[in-house]
């Protein structure tokens, strides 16, 4: 096969803070062999190469948060074949996502001496929102065996294996004991996407998250068991206002909450 | 570049590559001067100060730790000391030389990034690392290995290389016994070798002359190459206790740019990041490192950006060094935090991240709720600079060619490693996209 006809990927940023992109560098033992597989085509981050669209893979980061974006993502699903998105922000607006629960005007004039210079929308929001979507991937970071995963499905033309079960079943699966059973710390592990691995409870730390709500998530049982540990409405409310606090299932329970 | 018959050249590049995050440059010159400089940019505001607020003290260094994919500890350990300065908690000991541990493991990574894939092709003449690979391939490949024992370092200790989950105020969530740290320890003594290797490497680089008069600014402590703590200090004489960061520091809206830049109120701009480090405590870093670096070529005071490669290659090897000292007199803490109870008060944080100097502020309530943040990244700091040093720059170097003009003046910029994303969440933005 000449490698003029390799695939062309190219890696798109919109707010965000870069992790997940970062995450395709940080396959150091694989880079260089995705490289001979795929053409990178536009990736800024890593290239000052740009060649011309369109691209047989596109990667999207970040969430839409301004008019521009909004354009933007339009231009880059019009020369995608295929979009995926990379993490939380761009499959659930991510930590910028705060400011949907509040009036943004204030948000810019707490941070911003001149407002007027801002030029930002209400909301931020997911890719999914704007454009059709082929794929997402998880994680606040996602993680950087299911990115090379997606990549290898892609190119073998076949549908990624990212399971949308539990973080619980990961760490049982990992052996770790129960940081919930055995040492009463709240985690989120039995509502949480998989794909991190269950890190947090191997460092006696409970699931906040990251990943997002998994496949039918029974929220308000969770809540239930907070609240019965102590946690009140305000805590409650906070824990599922992270990373993925825009995601519906996410959203809906913390607003039950919120007072 | 475009030539306009007036005499007029603009040199524009729309977005940056190589560098973390969303910006550009537009360099207009009239008749062979400099008539403006503008970093441009356009990557989108989020506001963490914002919806910092209500939270409390205690999520701090899991949100702030969003901000920047690549230095998420910087924002971790900046904020953890300026959460433990307001509740009056001091981490010492072996805490406390954990969490250098894991810095150095940032430094590492971060820094072997920008030195492999993002910088040294720009010396080479390379679009990409990929591409230099092609020619380059043991260079890149050592290059990969050694980021990835930074990356390593930080899996272990942090429980991930980005976003990292084992930080908290007054501690970790868990520590390690250490024949749990033995693995690590091996492959770091191979990453000292290798870095020693990179220095080596990165002194043979071209270096386009080109040395500016700056203020070097950075943390210096007693005992220590700084990294998470010390006295704010520059190469003008200034000496600070961080809390006083506010009343030295101001943020200036400068006419041409509409971007807020951090300059120094009596003097103006300043340098922070590897080479203010470096400059300002030569005589704190390791025998091994010291050595290196005069074999390299360095003086004690080096004013050429463009060298920043070699620096930052110093720095690697410090950290690679610094690590296994750490790791060698590790003692397992006997509990993996101090517990703290939330009190009213004001903190400040400083540490060094890999790009320079990281200034946090935080009021918090009573009841340990954050009431105001505040936070000052190095990119932010280095704007100016980098503007600076673009004026000078296409002024000296007028004679090449449109294209290597163009190319160089990105050097220029990526010389000082700019994190945009970090930068943006203060930054005025100039949001048409030309």
């Amino acid at each position: 096969m000449t490698k003029i006809d390799k695939p062309k990927l190219a890696v798109w940023k919109f707010a965000s803070c870069d992790g997940c992109q970062l995450s395709l560098l940080d396959c150091e033992d694989e880079l260089l062999s995705v490289a001979e597989e795929i053409e990178i085509a536009h990736f800024p981050e890593a290239t000052r190469q740009v060649l011309k669209g369109p691209y047989d893979l596109s990667l999207v980061e970040g969430s839409i948060t301004t008019p521009q974006d909004a354009k933007r993502i339009q231009e880059v699903r019009r020369v995608s074949k295929t979009l995926i998105t990379i993490g939380a922000c761009a499959t659930a607006g991510g930590i910028q996502a705060l400011r949907n629960f509040q009036d943004v005007k204030e948000f810019v004039s707490i941070v911003y001496a001149n407002p007027a210079y801002i030029d930002t929308l209400n909301q931020s929001t997911p890719i999914a929102e704007h454009v059709a979507v082929d794929f997402e991937l998880r994680g606040c970071p996602i993680n950087k065996t299911q990115l090379l995963e997606v990549i290898s499905a892609f190119l073998a033309k076949r549908k990624p294996n990212t399971p949308a079960h539990s973080t619980c079943i990961e760490c049982k699966r990992r052996g770790t004991v129960c940081v919930m059973v055995a040492g009463g710390t709240p985690c989120l592990g039995p509502i949480t996407h998989a794909g991190c691995g269950a890190i947090c409870p191997s460092y006696q730390r409970g699931c906040y998250g990251c990943f997002g709500p998994m496949e039918n998530p029974n929220t308000s049982s969770m809540s239930e068991g907070w609240k019965k540990s102590g946690a009140s409405d305000d805590e409650i409310k906070r824990v599922f206002r992270t990373f993925n606090a825009w995601a519906d299932s996410f959203r809906e329970e913390s607003e039950k909450h919120d007072k | 570049m475009t030539n306009k018959k007036d005499g007029t050249k603009i040199i524009k590049v729309d977005t940056l590559a190589r560098v973390e995050g969303e910006g550009g440059l537009y360099i207009k010159i009239k008749d062979n001067a400099v008539q403006e400089v503008r970093l441009k940019i356009f990557e989108p505001p989020r506001f963490f100060e914002a919806f910092l607020r209500d939270r409390d003290f205690r999520e701090v260094p899991d949100i702030t730790a969003r901000i920047c994919g690549i230095c998420p500890v910087a924002y971790q350990m900046s904020s953890v000391h300026a959460m433990e300065n307001a509740l009056g908690v001091k981490v010492e000991g072996p805490l406390r030389e954990l969490r250098r541990l894991l810095y150095c493991g940032e430094w590492i990574e971060s820094h072997v990034l920008h030195i492999f894939m993002l910088h040294a092709p720009d010396f080479l003449g390379y679009e990409d690392a990929i591409k230099m690979a092609k020619d380059h391939g043991a260079i890149v490949e050592r290059g990969l290995k050694l980021k990835k024992a930074g990356n390593d370092l930080m899996a272990k200790i942090g429980g991930r290389e980005i976003h990292p989950i084992n930080v908290r105020v007054g501690g970790f969530y868990k520590v390690f016994k250490k024949r749990e740290l033995k693995e690590i320890t091996e492959q770091l003594k191979w990453a000292r070798d290798a870095a020693l290797e990179t220095v080596r490497w990165t002194a043979k680089l071209p270096f386009p002359e080109f040395e500016q008069d700056y203020e070097f600014v950075a943390l210096r402590h007693p005992d220590e190459y700084p990294i998470n703590e010390g006295r704010l200090v520059s190469s003008a004489g200034l000496d600070i206790d961080i809390s006083q960061f506010n009343q030295h520091f101001e943020e200036e809206h400068v006419e041409h740019s509409n971007a807020l830049h951090s300059v120094l109120k009596e003097r103006g701009a300043y340098f922070v990041g590897p080479m203010a480090r470096f400059n300002l405590n030569f005589d704190r870093l390791s025998p091994i490192s010291q050595e290196a670096a005069k074999q390299a070529g360095l003086t004690k005071t080096c004013k050429n950006p463009f060298k920043s490669i070699i620096v930052r290659s110093v720095e690697v090897l410090y950290a690679c060094d610094e690590a296994l000292r750490i790791l060698e007199n590790y003692e397992m803490p006997d509990h993996p935090f101090i517990e703290i109870e939330p009190k009213a008060g004001t903190g400040h944080g400083c540490t060094e991240a890999p790009r320079g100097m990281l200034y946090h502020r935080y009021a918090i309530d009573d009841s340990g709720k954050v009431l105001d943040a505040r936070i000052v990244p190095p990119t932010s700091q280095n704007q100016k600079t980098i503007e600076n040093d673009l004026w000078h720059f296409v002024k000296k170097y007028l004679d090449l060619s449109d294209a290597e003009l163009t190319w160089q003046c990105e050097q220029a910029i990526r010389n000082y490693d700019p994190c945009i994303s970090c930068a943006t969440h203060f930054l005025k933005l100039e949001m048409d996209r030309e």
